[in-house]
């Protein structure tokens, strides 16, 4: 059962081929059985998803219509508040934390009637792009467990690749869904800014944070798509646009589809490997009619320099609610209320999220501002004009995901911009607010290599219908690691 | 720009995250590489730009001014590592 799709877990649960509970159980013992290996979990909620399963079963003999992901498993990144369940953003700061309240996202899936295996490991407040930054231990990609499964979301990626979950939400804040898509062999979705509702979703840099869903195929994404997308008054940056059926043009031909290929991304960082499967799967898009177009996007290399003023500077402004007064971590013993504030914070937060409440400090600083983030919100509309420019000639952008495939541990050493720079193809679309997606495309040296597919505003459904008819005639997607079984 | 360990300390302080006397270099080296990255951004040419808060220029949406929280303080102060009486408590403050 687990290496079905989520499009074909659906329709076996309406064909009563298995019962929810069942296949409840199946992926439960899955994580039981093989999660030790891997680590993404950080909370299994088993007797709740075996209760929801039992509730959707029941919905379905009473001969109910139900929606598509009634009785599905999934799992949730651990950046979503789960009412009465450890939301920990993989932070000491927040071991001990139990939301009052669900993110909208979260709610959202309750009201499909999805079944919630459990809560996803990743890189500590989403900050970090090889999940070694958790509190609770590094996950390891199912590909390779001696190297990373990429980050933020390695643990909700790793449990798809590793066929634990048909399917699992994530979060985007620079590439945080595409990277480990990518380096974890399956496909994911960062949605236009504001498409899906931040509201319970832990902020690291509000103004870039986007939920998305990860899983094998572009059909599955649109699947969940359906569920995770919509107007929610409660996130002021939530846009109050009808969300359309993602799944409706799936089976569209691409005839005709401009691609743009940008010259920037296939630059002397990219591994040579890396882009020759990049540059096989753009020649089978082009046998299905699309057609390529050389294109340019000038601002590219400012891109995570930007990044790292804006995140960083965002970052420090939302981490300054973690204070040991109201919930999560508080120190022993405080002399007073400067000792309880200073030693509450240096020990709940690692040295990744650390550091970039100090970068963030320093640049928002007084004399440093206009220097520092001013400068860099300027730049951050050059990197979105440059997108203009080229969606006036071209329907998507293609390109890699990232520039290497999966690395091993420890092998970015001690300089934190090592690491910064594995992101230097993703951040540029968190920058400019669009969609970006990563699929499957073939492999360098038996690790899983990712396409990159950059859309305009709100087209998340011509980049899924573009990503589905790829999968139609590849077969990348359908790889599984060895060892899973 | 470069930085000096003078910074470090002030800058833990205004985050309010205690740096240990060991650690203000490693914090100095790292820190020091990062904003080594960001000072690329000086060589962009940004006159006339205006700067960009939002992608979609969206502005914040106005609500009617009308009560759509209920309290929740025995839930919100369930999980709070000191409360009394339905307050917060922290170290005295004032003598």
């Amino acid at each position: 059962m687990h290496d079905k799709t989520l499009a074909q877990l659906s329709a076996g649960l309406a064909s009563g081929e298995f019962s929810s509970v069942e296949l409840t159980r199946h992926f439960l013992d899955r994580i039981q059985r093989l999660d030790a290996t891997y680590n993404s979990f950080i909370t299994v909620t088993g007797s709740e998803a075996l209760a929801a399963a039992s509730a959707a079963d029941a919905k379905r003999a009473n001969g109910n219509t139900v929606p598509p992901l009634c009785g599905v498993p999934i799992v949730h990144k651990d950046i979503f508040c789960t009412a009465g369940v450890r939301t920990s953003c993989a932070s000491k700061m927040l071991d001990n934390f139990i939301p009052p309240y669900s993110a909208t996202v979260v709610e959202n899936f309750i009201d499909a009637g999805a079944v919630v295996l459990g809560k996803t490991n990743m890189d500590e407040f989403a900050m970090g792009s090889s999940n070694e930054t958790s509190w609770y231990g590094p996950v390891h990609n199912p590909w390779d467990t001696d190297t990373v499964p990429g980050g933020s979301s390695g643990g909700s990626a790793a449990a798809v690749a590793a066929r634990l979950t048909p399917a699992a939400t994530a979060s985007d804040t620079g590439g945080s869904i595409r990277q480990p898509a990518a380096l974890c062999g399956i496909s994911g979705l960062k949605p236009t800014y504001g498409r899906v509702s931040r509201w319970g979703m832990i902020a690291f840099a509000s103004s870039l944070d986007q939920g998305g869903p990860l899983a094998r195929t572009a059909e599955d994404l649109a699947l969940m798509m359906n569920v995770m997308a919509s107007f929610d008054p409660r996130d002021s940056t939530s846009l109050d646009l009808a969300v359309p059926d993602y799944t409706a043009d799936l089976d569209a031909s691409i005839e005709g589809l401009r691609i743009g290929i940008p010259k920037e991304y296939f630059d002397a960082g990219l591994n040579p490997k890396t882009a020759e499967a990049v540059q096989n799967a753009i020649r089978e898009l082009e046998k299905l009619g699309a057609t390529v177009h050389d294109i340019s996007l000038p601002h590219s290399s400012l891109s995570v320099p930007a990044y790292y003023v804006i995140a960083p500077a965002e970052a420090s402004a939302n981490l300054s609610r973690f204070d040991g007064v109201r919930y999560g971590h508080r120190c022993e013993n405080p002399a007073d209320l400067h000792d309880l504030y200073m030693r509450s914070r240096a020990e709940g937060f690692g040295d990744e999220v650390k550091r970039r409440i100090l970068v963030g400090t320093y640049c928002l600083s007084a004399g440093y501002y206009d220097a520092y983030y001013n400068k860099a919100q300027q730049v951050r509309r050059l990197i979105k004009q440059d997108f203009v420019n080229a969606f006036e000639q071209v329907d998507l952008i293609l390109g890699p995901t990232c520039p290497n495939p999966a690395f091993a541990f420890g092998s970015k050493g001690d300089n934190p911009v090592a690491m910064y720079l594995e992101d230097i193809y993703t951040i540029s679309t968190n920058l400019a607010g669009l969609p970006g997606m990563s699929i499957p495309c073939g492999f360098v040296d038996a690790k899983p290599v990712g396409l990159q597919i950059i859309g305009n505003y709100f087209d998340e459904a011509r980049m899924l219908n573009l990503a589905h008819q790829f999968q139609q005639v590849t077969d990348w997607h359908e790889r599984s690691p060895e060892g899973i079984a | 720009m470069t930085i000096q360990r003078s910074d470090i300390e002030k800058l833990a302080e205004l985050a309010r995250i205690q740096i240990s006397d060991e650690n203000i270099t490693a914090t100095l080296d790292s820190l020091s590489n990062v904003l080594q990255l960001v000072d690329q951004l000086q060589a962009a040419e940004t006159t006339g730009i205006a700067p960009m808060a939002h992608p979609l220029d969206a502005v914040q949406r106005l609500r009617p001014d009308t009560v759509t929280e209920p309290d929740c303080r025995e839930a919100f102060q369930a999980i709070a590592p000191a409360t009394d009486s339905g307050l917060y408590l922290v170290p005295r403050v004032i003598e």
